[in-house]
Parts: C-alpha cells; sequence; structure tokens
C-alpha cells in the first residue's frame, strides 16, 4: 500500500506546531517529511484544495464491543467507523466480556486491533470485574498496551478505591478516567426536569454527576495526581471543573457531542435512541458545555460511541439500553459549533486531536515532522444527510439519522495509508 | 360544538395529544351513553363482531372491568391478557406481544403497562387502535375523563372551577392526565403534598404548587386526593402513613375550608384513613362512586369514537 504523498493546497492546521496556512504536506514512507528532506520522484497527489488538513483526529473514548458483543460491534467495524468518521485513533473503554481487567485481555484487543483501519488504544479497568472491590493490575496492563484506567460505564462508589486508583495509577503515569455518578440518584431514565414530569419518566438530577465530580477532583487534589472527568452534562460539572483548574488542580475533561447537541426535549416521543448515562440535560446545561468548550474548561470532545443492536433498543424507554453511536456524527456536530463561532478552527483540533492525544501521552495529535503520518482532510462545508444507508458502524442507535449535516471528512489516513475517501 | 368538527383521534395515548373540541365530544357522548347502563337490558349492537383485547401488564381491578364491561355493554367481544412485565425482558417483548396480537386482527388494544410510552411504543407496530389505560407515572387518559364528566355532571361546567389535587404528585398519571385535561378545559389545578411527592416542573404543565393544605383546599370546587405510597424502590419517601395523614390527610375540619358544596374525589382505590378520614369518604360530598360509574360511560365512548363512529 502507497504510504508517500503529496497533500496539495490545503490548509494545514497544526496547533502544537502554531501552523495555520495553506501549503503542500508532504508525506514519505508513512511519516511527515522534513522540509529538507529529499523528495522521491513521482510522489502521487492528493488535491486538498479548500479542506482543512488536520493531524488525525482521536476519539478517547469509545466502546467497540469486543470481546463479548460482536454482534453490536467488534473491534474491526468499530474502527471503520472511526475511519469513516476521520478519527486515525480510538480510546477503547473496557467494560467488554470479558473485562478489559488483565494483560491478556489487553492482548487479544490489540491482536484484532492489528487488523483494525485505525489505532486502537486499550483502557484498563480500575477494578477487578468493574466490580469496584479490588484494584486491576495497572502495571501489568500498562506493559500489554493500555493507556489509562477507567470502570466507565459504572462509577468507583467507594472513595478510597478511588483514591487508592488514583495515587497508584500515578505511579504508573496512567490517566485515571472518572465516569462520575452517584448511583443512589441515577436510578432514573432521564434528566430529571419539566421534561421527565412531562414523559412520566424517572429523572435522573444533574446533582448526580457533580457531586462525584467534586469527590473527584478533591481525592485528585489531594493526592496531586491527576483525573480525567468523561462525558460531562451539566453546569455544574463545567463550574467545579473550572474552579479546580484555576487553583492547579490536575483535572482535565470531555463532553460528547450529543450534550452540545441535543437536550432533553428530545426525548418527546420516547425515542430510545436518546436515551444515555449521563442523560440529555437542560437548555442551560448545553449552554454552559458550549462556553465550556470555549474557555478552555472542557479539554476534549469525545463519543461515548456506544452501539447497542435493536435488541436493546427497540423496546420501553425504560428497559432500552443506555447509549448512542457517536463515531460518524462527532466531526460534522462539531464543525457545526464552529460556524456558530462558539469555538474557531483551531480551537476544534485542539479538542478532536491535540488535547486527547496529550492527556493520555499518544504519539500523535501534531504533524510534526517524523511523525506517523496519521491525517484528517476535513471539508467544512460539503453537505450530507446521515441516513441508515451511509451508517458504517454495525449499529444504528442514533438520534442524528435523518439530520442534515455540513463539514465532514473526506479522508483518512493512517501512517500514510489511506483508510477513508470520498475524494474523487 | 363547533360546525365542522369531527373526531380523528385512532388511538388514546394521553389528554396532551386531545383538544377542549375532543375533550367536549368525547364527555358528551359519554353522557349519551350513560342511559344504556340504566336499561333493564344493557346491551347496544353497536361494536357487534368488533374485537377488544385488554393487554394489562399491571394488576389492575376497577379499569379492566370498567373497560370490558364498557365494551359488552356495546357488544364487542373482549379477551383479557394479564402478562408480566417481567416476560419483556426476557422471552417475548412488547413489540413481539403486539404484533402477535395485530396478527389476530383486533379492532382495538387496551393497554396497561409499568412503562411510560409503553403504548405510544405498541400503538407504532400494531394495526388496530390503542388505548392508554395508565402508563407509568405518564398519563391515564380514561380517569381523566371520567373525572371531567362527574365534575361537568355536579357542576354544569368545567370552566373556572378551582381544583385540589392532594398526594403523590410524582407517581400518579391521573394527576398528570388530570393536571392537562382540567386546564385545557378551563379550570386551575392547585397541587398540595410533601416536597418528596412533587415532581419538578408541574408547574410548567399549568399547575399551581401550593405550600399549604390551606392553600390548595381553600375555597376549591374538587377536593381530589389519590393514594399513598410510603416507599417506592428503596425510595424513602415518607417516614410513616400516620404522619402523612396527619400533616396531609383530608378530614371534615379541613374540608370545610373549600367552598361548602365541594366535591370529593378519589381514582381509588382508598386507603382509608389515610388520604381521606373515612367519614369524608363516605361523607355527602363523596363523588367516588359516581367516578366509577362514568368511568364505564366515557370508556364506552371512547371505544366507540376510536372505530371512527362520529
Amino acid at each position: 500500500m502507497n504510504t508517500t504523498w503529496r497533500i496539495k493546497n490545503g490548509r494545514i492546521i497544526d496547533p502544537v506546531n502554531h501552523t495555520d496556512q495553506i501549503r503542500d504536506l508532504l508525506i514519505i514512507d508513512g511519516r511527515i517529511a522534513a522540509p529538507d528532506q529529499a523528495v522521491p520522484q513521482d510522489v502521487p497527489e492528493i488535491d486538498a484544495s479548500g479542506c482543512w488538513v488536520v493531524p488525525g483526529l482521536i476519539d478517547m473514548h469509545v466502546h467497540l464491543r469486543e470481546p463479548g458483543e460482536e454482534y453490536k460491534e467488534d473491534i474491526l467495524s468499530g474502527a471503520r467507523a472511526a475511519a469513516a468518521g476521520g478519527f486515525t485513533g480510538v480510546v477503547c473503554m473496557p467494560n467488554t466480556r470479558p473485562v478489559n481487567d488483565c494483560k491478556a485481555v489487553t492482548a487479544l484487543i490489540l491482536t484484532q486491533a492489528a487488523q483494525a483501519a485505525v489505532r486502537v488504544y486499550p483502557v484498563g479497568a480500575i477494578s477487578k470485574g468493574l466490580e469496584g472491590h479490588q484494584l486491576a493490575e495497572f502495571g501489568e496492563m500498562q506493559a500489554a498496551g493500555i493507556v489509562a484506567v477507567s470502570d466507565d460505564g459504572r462509577p468507583v462508589r467507594d472513595s478510597q478505591l478511588m483514591r487508592r486508583a488514583l495515587e497508584y495509577a500515578n505511579d504508573f503515569g496512567l490517566t485515571v478516567i472518572s465516569h462520575s455518578e452517584e448511583e443512589a440518584l441515577s436510578s432514573g431514565v432521564m434528566n430529571e426536569g419539566v421534561m421527565s414530569t412531562r414523559l412520566g419518566l424517572k429523572g435522573i438530577p444533574t446533582a448526580a454527576e457533580s457531586i462525584m465530580v467534586y469527590r473527584d477532583i478533591s481525592l485528585a487534589e489531594f493526592t496531586g495526581t491527576k483525573v480525567h472527568i468523561a462525558h460531562v452534562s451539566t453546569a455544574m460539572s463545567t463550574e467545579l471543573i473550572r474552579s479546580a483548574k484555576a487553583r492547579g488542580v490536575r483535572v482535565t475533561a470531555e463532553t460528547a457531542p450529543h450534550y452540545f447537541t441535543l437536550t432533553d426535549e428530545a426525548v418527546a416521543g420516547y425515542d430510545t435512541n436518546t436515551k444515555m448515562n449521563p442523560p440529555l440535560r437542560s437548555a442551560a446545561d448545553r449552554e454552559a458545555i458550549k462556553l465550556a468548550l470555549a474557555d478552555g474548561t472542557l479539554d476534549v470532545i469525545a463519543t461515548d460511541h456506544a452501539p447497542h443492536s435493536i435488541l436493546e433498543k427497540e423496546t420501553e424507554f425504560d428497559a432500552a439500553a443506555n447509549g448512542i453511536i457517536g463515531l460518524e456524527t462527532a466531526l460534522p456536530l462539531t464543525l457545526a459549533l464552529v460556524r456558530e463561532r462558539v469555538i474557531d478552527e483551531k480551537r476544534l483540533v485542539e479538542l478532536l486531536t491535540v488535547n486527547p492525544a496529550a492527556i493520555l501521552g499518544l504519539p500523535a495529535g501534531t504533524l510534526n515532522a517524523g511523525a506517523a503520518a496519521d491525517v484528517t482532510l476535513i471539508d467544512p462545508n460539503r453537505e450530507f444527510i446521515y441516513t441508515e444507508e451511509q451508517v458504517v458502524s454495525k449499529s444504528r442507535n442514533t438520534p442524528f439519522l435523518g439530520w442534515r449535516m455540513q463539514g465532514r471528512a473526506v479522508l483518512t489516513m493512517v501512517g500514510g495509508a489511506i483508510r477513508h475517501t470520498l475524494l474523487a | 360544538m363547533a360546525t365542522g368538527y369531527f373526531f380523528s383521534h385512532r388511538h388514546i395515548l394521553g389528554i396532551e395529544q386531545l383538544s377542549p373540541e375532543d375533550i367536549s365530544y368525547i364527555l358528551t357522548t359519554a353522557d349519551s351513553f350513560k342511559e344504556i347502563s340504566a336499561r333493564p337490558i344493557k346491551k347496544v349492537p353497536t361494536l357487534r363482531g368488533h374485537t377488544i383485547i385488554n393487554l394489562f401488564f399491571e394488576p389492575s381491578t376497577r379499569t379492566r372491568l370498567s373497560f370490558e364491561v364498557a365494551a359488552k355493554r356495546m357488544s364487542a367481544d373482549t379477551f383479557n391478557i394479564s402478562a408480566s412485565t417481567s416476560s419483556t425482558t426476557k422471552g417475548e417483548t412488547l413489540i413481539d406481544t403486539g404484533r402477535n396480537i395485530s396478527a389476530m386482527h383486533p379492532d382495538i388494544i387496551i393497554i396497561r403497562h409499568s412503562c411510560s410510552g409503553a403504548p405510544h411504543l405498541l400503538s407504532r407496530h400494531v394495526n388496530a387502535s390503542v388505548i392508554n389505560a395508565g402508563d407509568g407515572a405518564h398519563e391515564h387518559p380514561s380517569q381523566c375523563l371520567l373525572d371531567l364528566l362527574t365534575v361537568k355532571e355536579h357542576r354544569g361546567t368545567l370552566s373556572g372551577l378551582k381544583i385540589a389535587i392532594i398526594g403523590d404528585i410524582s407517581h400518579s398519571r391521573v394527576a398528570h392526565s388530570d393536571i392537562l385535561g382540567f386546564t385545557k378545559m378551563g379550570s386551575k389545578v392547585y397541587v398540595y403534598g410533601p416536597s418528596t411527592l412533587i415532581p419538578r416542573g408541574i408547574d410548567q404543565l399549568g399547575a399551581v404548587v401550593c405550600t399549604s393544605l390551606e392553600q390548595a383546599v381553600g375555597d376549591a370546587d374538587v377536593v381530589m386526593t389519590l393514594r399513598i405510597q410510603k416507599e417506592r424502590q428503596n425510595d424513602p419517601l415518607l417516614p410513616s402513613l400516620r404522619e402523612y395523614s396527619r400533616q396531609f390527610g383530608i378530614s371534615r375540619e379541613v374540608l370545610a375550608l373549600a367552598r361548602p358544596d365541594a366535591l370529593v374525589m378519589h381514582p381509588g382505590p382508598v386507603n382509608r384513613g389515610v388520604e381521606l378520614s373515612p367519614d369524608v369518604a363516605d361523607g355527602p360530598q363523596s363523588v367516588i362512586l359516581d367516578q366509577v360509574t362514568n368511568g364505564v360511560a366515557v370508556r364506552m365512548a371512547l371505544l366507540y369514537l376510536v372505530m371512527g363512529n362520529t
């Protein structure tokens, strides 16, 4: 497979190197060429006129369902969906069956990932079996290839276990990703507010999230360790993170596109593709999330890509599984924020690749000379309607079917190899 | 009735979807059917040859019986299915159940389910008309309609009234439907209960949230109480029913704050001595049994109207 290219006339946006200019990008043997590097003869060209050329996007929060639930998604299908969405790397959560809580499962995931269209970075469990009792072996899993630890899908209920996880992970330089949820408050199925009252559905208060966000900030602050807050959905959480950052706490945080795009109004009609955890919140929360993306309080946009089949979704709202797929819609929905002038192009690149790579210490997020040529070409103007036939993921559980989108990845390149292209 | 009106609903999923004109039309139709239940031979051939399935995923005595009596007085063939909601997690799903029933060509499916929105889901997967007989904490439209009919009979109007609803507003689909229904018809609903049982945003549905029993009941035209439960799924809502009845129960003294001719209502079943003192429940102002009688008439009207008879 050819891995030498000249990407011509694109707008190169590479925040780490303070670059935002229209020029060519040369890739030789799967790596970004240095300015003084000898250029081979007859380099194939890719016309990137009108496109942005950015470091390959990184989604630091996906569920690939392999091993154990391959009828929903597997590593290869999830990676194809990632490539279609412009992602060159995905960070997969450990709530598989079996749980990724030991080096054998990590190794299995990475063996499968060797054939995948994009890079796959596994997250190991904090606790064995995600049961919240005993720490998993972070060191062994790290040697096998994990890039962070998390019990995502459920909170670490025991504060002492969370404290120990933060301290022990810090010894290995691993980031702890917190699924912040106080379960005693979160037995509902949607945001608690006028919509849950109108629909007669049990609500989940915003406090269920912010209480745990504050607990984990407190623990990180006290122990001097770093913590990353997953899928932030509430205004109060953003305030807690903002003030913690101002005090110098080593906290980073992500949100997902549905939290800055939709509100709990979308649940009217009982569409189970609007059911996720944390739930869609109020309009005021959505505005606070946007503000936090703009001012640096939130560092990352990650999808929480959560494939489910119709078995889990074509059912009563109460009985439906939480979660939606997101890899193919994250970039278009984030581009809408650029058009709304909530964020600029540089910030988009930071949120979708620079920052997740930095938080996890991944060799990605830049177009440094010599770096692996993980590159995404974005056509910010290309319009499309996201239809069921287009979905690349194995599952179809998304509230965005039928949406008219503007802007998408037109080419995804991993190590110089083209993994997705819409270019002629 | 405005000229040109016709009843266009194939399903009755909630009061939310009904206009004031729809509600008035249902009540007028129900009123005209009341006479049938007073005849020596309580049967008309109107729905002869129609198949009606009662699909109840929650225990119910009076609602199911009321629908069945209504259907039989209209000469429809009725069949009762009592299903357990646990079968929806292991085994047949609601959609499969609906499709199977649908394959037998019923005309109407009446569903009660503990999950809000279940009738809406069913209605998308069957050919029959679907009538919601209560879904979770969402709606109970036929109960609201029989409440409206009962008040209208006694008051002559549904506009400008003060309706006090006391008790567990959070978990009550009756309260929810009644707030929507009485508000649509031009009355004002005042709700009161312990804060643990008042849902967020209920004021945005048109209810006035009161801070005292006196505020809620004072000069009310209707005092409605709801069945109370101390605890639901480990959610500690109340310390005791004894304390509830003392703080929030309707006694003769509290009822005296309302209009002298105020109606006492309850969707049943009543916890005697908890929500209502026995002398109030059985007192001269109680119309609780009128509600039950009107339930049959309202359900006859709904069955008749969803079959396209207008």
